[in-house]
């Protein structure tokens, strides 16, 4: 299983806005594909997934806020026994 | 850092749009390493992921007698027009290449307008909090006040928008921009709208000089500056 974070997007921003998943829970996806777009004031940031696999779990929905560092899903690893 | 210049002059949205996308592709296929997309829009209104609209505050059929579409669009921000007296920037950069960092990206952006608008001759600030490029309307000789987080000076006077800045990232690329108002033209325009979901008075570079203002001068300047003093020439400040 991977955890998917929001990574640190720059200086002095804490978190931002999930604005759209582009796939749904049970969806495969594939390493450095769009998975999630979020949004600060000015900027919207795509997510690529971590890896290639099953999106298991969302977290976090469209409209709600995710802090840097923070899990937004979990990935089931394609290699994952 | 070799960059590709696109000037695409007068393009409407949709096919700009498309060739923003395109050129993303490319830059993350590795094609190009970095491209400055520069045109005008027909008129048109655009809005971002944060949207309202409520925000666009004429009717529909107002909008189709003035034959303005709508787009929502992918990038940061509210709601914003465009038009054929804007200069509109699509820098298409890695910042994998420069700093992994959006607020810096943006800073970038507007000591970019700013220096363009300098070599004008126009005093034009940034304000604390918010994303964009002011001028204060009062031409006085006094001591520029400090930028309050409110458009407002601290002497009380409105500040007016002279450009706008909107942007999305997609595995560090950036796509969409700036938009610089510099002619006089469709300004009125702006008044569809609640720009940026505020309430903002635009103005323009042809207002503030008091005259006639070249966009192919600007984009010269804008090409000129970009290469010669900016961040993204990988000489700056931000490696």
């Amino acid at each position: 299983m991977k955890q998917v974070i929001l990574p640190e997007l720059g200086e002095g921003i804490e978190g931002a806005n999930i604005t759209f998943w582009y796939f749904k829970e049970g969806d495969s996806v594939k390493e450095g594909e769009d998975l999630v777009e979020v949004a600060t004031d000015k900027a919207t940031f795509n997510l690529p997934s971590p890896c290639s696999g099953t999106l298991k779990q969302i977290l976090l929905n469209e409209g709600e806020a995710v802090k840097v560092g923070e899990v937004l899903a979990i990935i089931e690893e394609e290699s994952s026994p | 850092m070799d960059i590709k210049l696109f000037d695409l002059g007068l393009a409407d949205f949709q096919s700009a749009w498309d060739f923003q996308k395109s050129v993303l592709l490319r830059v993350k296929q590795k094609e190009l390493s970095s491209a400055l997309i520069l045109c005008r829009h027909l008129p048109v209104i655009t809005l971002g992921r944060s949207g309202k609209r409520e925000n666009i505050l004429a009717g529909d059929s107002q909008l189709k007698r003035l034959n303005i579409k709508t787009y929502e669009v992918e990038r940061g921000g509210d709601v914003t027009y465009h038009g054929p007296g804007q200069l509109c920037i699509y820098p298409v950069i890695n910042l994998a290449n420069f700093k992994k960092d959006i607020n810096w990206y943006l800073r970038s952006l507007e000591a970019l307008l700013l220096d363009v608008l300098s070599d004008f001759g126009i005093k034009a600030q940034t304000q604390s909090g918010l994303t964009g490029i002011w001028v204060n309307p009062v031409r006085s000789k006094l001591p520029r006040a400090t930028a309050a987080p409110t458009a407002e000076t601290s002497d009380g006077v409105k500040q007016k928008k002279i450009a706008s800045i909107g942007i999305a990232i997609k595995n560090w690329i950036t796509f969409h921009g700036a938009s610089l108002n510099v002619k006089n033209d469709n300004l009125a325009n702006f008044s569809l709208i609640r720009p940026c979901g505020m309430d903002i008075i635009m103005t323009s570079m042809e207002s503030v000089v008091g005259g006639e203002v070249k966009i192919d001068k600007v984009k010269e300047i804008l090409i000129r500056r970009w290469y010669e003093a900016s961040n993204f020439t990988g000489t700056g400040r931000g490696n």
